[in-house]
């Protein structure tokens, strides 16, 4: 067991409840922002992203761990329990790149809930490139500016929004920030 | 568990200090440990926090595996500012035994403390348990039926 496990939330039921609230306002109203508080990160997480992990993830979910993230995976096993699985058999992706979307579960006709949700570490929410989102939960189109994607991330999202009701959702941390991008927003370029 | 199961435990000798911890009473751990000098600060990486498990048995040799019941167990994860983190599972719900026999596992890992934590806390912990369940040994033996009659009638 390594000598640098650091606790996790602070107060672990409430933490874990206003984090969930957090998470499902993102998904409901897509692009808002919203603050995790409670927990500090093992490096190289973030703090929103080591939140929505404790909050998501348990025994019952498999977890695709980013290589690049190696460094924290004896803290979130530790935590929360979460399987290492391959991506196409994750519920949960950690990524600190946006991972090839076609390689993990998109869920099937039957099942669409049973897609994996990528949690996706960010540079910035609030500068770099400028995304128009439209969708369910956005009365007017919403413009947001995303640091840390890649240059053809809209095509690559059409592509995943194409295929609902199936398809992966996004939540996307950076510092203590989350917001998150539902299969069912449909992203361009501003 | 099977003298096999028991002799491929990766850590045969903190297996015995964790099984004595998690049987001993959390004042009885407590006093001992106030015999051992300036204990480093711990913090509290996990718990104290209680849950249950599924305890499960098995009748005769052959038969298959069975869930017995649930009970509740409380575990605690510390780490001291020397660095060494310390686990414990206790049956039950006091959650101050479960720190300090967590906090006693640190300990003991640390090739410093090793010696005079398990001569002045383990040692005794364990005497008396060994001491307890030999009185209880005998008392039931004294209650024992010898079916001579039946085995008599046999021969």
């Amino acid at each position: 067991m390594s000598n640098d496990l650091s606790p996790a939330f602070a107060d672990p039921i409430a933490d874990a409840q206003s984090c969930f609230r957090s998470v499902l306002d993102a998904m409901a109203r897509p692009g808002h922002r919203h603050a995790t508080s409670g927990v500090s990160a093992p490096a190289p997480l973030c703090d929103a992203a080591a939140a929505v992990l404790l909050t998501l993830a348990d025994h019952e979910t498999p977890l695709w761990l980013d290589p690049a993230a190696a460094d924290a995976s004896v803290w979130i096993t530790f935590h929360t329990g979460a399987p290492a699985a391959p991506p196409a058999q994750a519920m949960f992706a950690m990524a600190l790149s946006l991972p090839d979307l076609t390689h993990l579960s998109v869920g099937t006709d039957e099942t669409p809930e049973t897609s994996a949700t990528v949690i996706l570490q960010v540079a910035s929410l609030t500068t770099g490139q400028r995304y128009v989102l439209e969708g369910p939960g956005l009365r007017e189109p919403k413009v947001v500016a995303i640091d840390g994607l890649p240059p053809d991330f809209a095509a690559i999202w059409q592509r995943n929004h194409a295929q609902y009701p199936l398809g992966v959702d996004l939540i996307l941390c950076a510092g203590n920030q989350l917001t998150a991008l539902p299969r069912s927003v449909s992203i361009k370029d501003a | 568990m099977t003298d096999s199961a028991r002799s491929t435990h990766p850590d045969p000798a903190r297996r015995r200090w964790m099984a004595v911890l998690a049987r001993a009473e959390a004042d009885r751990i407590a006093k001992l440990l106030a015999h051992c000098g300036n204990l480093p600060a711990h913090t509290i990486i996990r718990g104290p926090e209680g849950g249950l498990v599924m305890v499960r048995g098995r009748a005769g040799g052959g038969g298959s595996a069975f869930n017995l019941g649930e009970m509740t167990v409380t575990r605690c994860t510390v780490r001291t500012e020397t660095g060494f983190i310390g686990h414990a599972y206790v049956a039950g719900r006091e959650e101050r035994r479960a720190e300090l026999a967590a906090l006693v596992d640190a300990l003991m890992q640390d090739n410093d403390r090793n010696t005079e934590v398990e001569t002045r806390v383990i040692t005794p912990l364990e005497r008396q348990q060994m001491e307890r369940k030999a009185e209880r040994a005998s008392n039931a033996a004294a209650t024992r039926v010898q079916f001579f009659a039946m085995q008599t009638m046999r021969t």
